[in-house]
């Protein structure tokens, strides 16, 4: 295992302009140690994994308020997938009901992190749970 | 019984070592243990307060206030296809409601019909989908567009929004003098804060500027722009950071108008705020105080109006959705009650209560109706409408209320030395103030000094859940299905030719709405136009600062 530093992407997909989660996150991960690329607003699934295999990522973090979850969640697995890498953890945030969070971690997603969850707890969750890849 | 128990500790006896607890606002304004003459520098009431409806409007809008005319209930609806929001529309209005106030879905707001690839997911999720005139009827049927008013909250596909309601009540033979309403067109809010947007910030003031020109002459009765604070304190600012932006936002667009030719007084009476309101209920009410003040010195002193209705801040309010907790969803309740209370006693002229489910899902019919029932039970039982502005003259009141103009002000002034407001925009200065105070108070959360009940404090095990509203799937099927059957149906070279029109007045500067009101006619779609604005004046690209 490396010593390096953990590189996160964190993504915001979809039509909606709701970033203060994201950038939330975005900062207490880069103030924890973490390295973080921020893709900005309106992301398409391609152009998260586009970003995400470029940039060599060991996590992709999605923040989603739109309602939109069902679709955006197992687009972006679909699309990692497709080119061979499944081996990317992806979890995310935002307003995704109890039984949504059940189907998208069967589907594949690590973790669900729903509003009022501290940046502490998703901190922790990120140290614990991602590891360097390759 | 046993009931759940709290996860929350004790807290520890104080000791020395320790720093003394902060008495603060939610915006982290610290607050004295008591008020007196002595924080008022010095107490110049009638230059400073005057009497309601009297300059500087700081005790409320109207002489009479609420004794004249309560303030509107407004509850913003919009979900799946027009239909579903039609009987939304027919339930509210069943229950009282006498405005309406519809929400679009994603798609919708950015310019997308409900058939393209990025809509995919998104159809009629978060409001109503809306592709073209068709969609706009359906979404009217039996609402008697001259005698409601209505309100649209769109911002980057506005014109297009507000030429299908023009279209519709022209197809229903009203003229548009008799509409009533208001349409949220706040693009410089857009860029600020809730980031919805086509164009680059030019473009897009250009097109707003379009639409007060045209309403101003042809639509008198109708708000062409709600300068809104609301999605800036969503973004996470602090109160004076929402009252500083919103009235810079409002500086940039009475500015914009007359550089169009337009004047001040011709436009500005309906020119209509909308701002947001918090928990913190002394500095909420402050805030109205000020911002009806500011605004009243702005357009006196710095735009040279000269009619008193040019002066008024007239406002809508909505509680804060961020307040609201997924955790204990029952005491959303309490908190929009509180809220909504600080929007009357702040002298709010319209409101909007949040529905105790809303930080889960939209919300249901049940949830709605409380919200509702908050407003009237403060309108018809809590006595604060009786007497205009009850808390003015309060010393703490009055200090905050000074504080925060001076705050805001100070803001402006900043703006103003940055070549205005979307320059302001373009150097990305009052995105960061935000993101700034949004990770300052997380952090005091997650440290506990800021406390929210039922998630940092008192915390129970999951309870049961909320019964939600769930949008089918079948919405987003059945509505591109429309879609691509009304595309198929139109003339084509008939769609094409009012295409071109708009495409025109686009390149050469001509006031878009009366092309765009003809293509609608035509079915031309959100899209397609939205499309035209993409291709003549370009797409604008989140910065995506941290």
């Amino acid at each position: 295992m490396s010593d390096r530093r953990l590189r996160i992407l964190i993504a915001k997909p979809g039509l909606d302009g709701h970033d203060r989660g994201a950038k939330i996150i975005a900062r207490a991960l880069r103030d924890a140690g973490f390295e973080v690329i921020y893709t900005g607003l309106h992301q398409t699934p391609e152009m998260i994994v586009e970003a995400a295999l470029q940039e060599d990522v060991d996590a992709i973090g999605l923040s989603i308020l739109s309602g939109a979850h069902m679709t955006l969640f197992p687009a972006v697995l679909e699309l990692l997938h497709e080119r061979g890498v499944d081996d990317l953890p992806v979890f995310g945030g935002g307003i995704v009901p109890p039984e949504d969070i059940a189907e998208l971690k069967q589907q594949g997603v690590r973790e669900l992190f729903t509003p009022g969850a501290s940046t502490e707890d998703i901190v922790t969750w990120a140290r614990t749970s991602l590891q360097p890849r390759g | 019984m046993k009931s759940a128990q709290t996860a929350a500790q004790p807290a520890p006896p104080a000791s020395p070592a320790e720093p003394e607890r902060r008495f603060t606002t939610v915006s982290d304004l610290e607050i004295e243990p008591v008020y007196t003459p002595a924080h008022l520098d010095p107490f110049r009431y009638d230059e400073r307060l005057g009497a309601p409806g009297e300059y500087p409007y700081t005790r409320g809008s109207y002489p009479s206030m609420y004794r004249g005319k309560l303030w509107t209930m407004r509850q913003f609806a919009g979900f799946g296809t027009p239909e579903d929001t039609n009987a939304r529309f027919r339930f509210l209005r069943a229950q009282g409601q006498a405005a309406l106030s519809t929400a679009f879905d994603m798609p919708t707001l950015m310019g997308y019909d409900a058939d393209h690839p990025r809509a995919r997911g998104e159809v009629g999720r978060e409001g109503v989908a809306v592709s073209s005139l068709a969609d706009m009827e359906a979404l009217f049927a039996d609402i008697p567009l001259d005698r409601v008013s209505t309100s649209m909250t769109v911002n980057c596909s506005a014109s297009i929004l507000l030429a299908m309601y023009f279209a519709l009540a022209e197809r229903r033979g009203i003229p548009l003098d008799r509409l009533g309403g208001t349409i949220q067109n706040d693009m410089l809010k857009e860029f600020i804060a809730q980031k919805e947007w086509i164009c680059p910030p030019e473009p897009a003031m250009r097109i707003v500027v379009d639409m007060i020109e045209f309403c101003t002459t042809h639509a008198p009765r109708w708000h062409a722009v709600s300068i809104s604070g609301y999605h800036i304190r969503e973004a996470g600012s602090t109160a004076a950071q929402e009252l500083a932006f919103t009235l810079a936002d409002g500086i940039g667009y009475v500015q914009a108008a007359v550089e169009r030719g337009l004047d001040v007084d011709d436009f500005a009476a309906r020119l209509s705020f909308f701002f947001n309101v918090h928990n913190d209920l002394l500095e909420e009410v402050a805030k109205f105080r000020a911002a009806r003040r500011m605004w009243a010195t702005i357009m006196r002193e710095r735009f040279g109006a000269r009619q008193a209705r040019s002066y008024i801040l007239r406002t809508h309010a909505q509680t804060a959705g961020c307040s609201l907790t997924a955790q204990q969803p029952l005491n959303n309740v309490v908190r929009v009650a509180i809220q909504a209370l600080a929007a009357v006693l702040g002298g709010a002229n319209s409101l909007h209560t949040n529905s105790m489910d809303e930080v889960l899902a939209l919300p249901t019919e049940a949830a709605v109706l409380t919200a509702l029932r908050t407003q009237q039970i403060i309108a018809e039982e809590s006595g604060v409408i009786n007497t205009a502005d009850p808390l003015g003259g309060s010393y703490a009141i009055e200090s905050l209320t000074d504080r925060l103009e001076r705050e805001a002000f100070a803001y402006i002034d900043r703006i103003d030395r940055m070549g205005g407001i979307i320059r302001a925009i373009e150097l990305g200065f009052p995105q960061q103030e935000i993101a700034d105070a949004a990770y300052h108070y997380q952090r005091q959360l997650d440290r506990g000094e800021k406390i929210v009940v039922g998630v940092n404090k008192y915390a129970t095990a999951d309870a049961a859940p909320l019964e939600t509203l769930r949008v089918s799937n079948d919405v987003e099927r059945r509505q591109v299905a429309r879609v691509r059957e009304r595309k198929q149906a139109r003339d084509s070279a008939v769609v094409g030719q009012r295409l071109a029109a708009v495409r025109s007045a686009a390149r050469e500067g001509r006031n878009l709405m009366p092309p765009i009101i003809a293509a609608v006619h035509e079915e031309c779609t959100v899209g397609e136009i939205s499309d035209i604005f993409r291709e003549v004046f370009g797409v604008y690209r989140d910065p995506a600062w941290i």
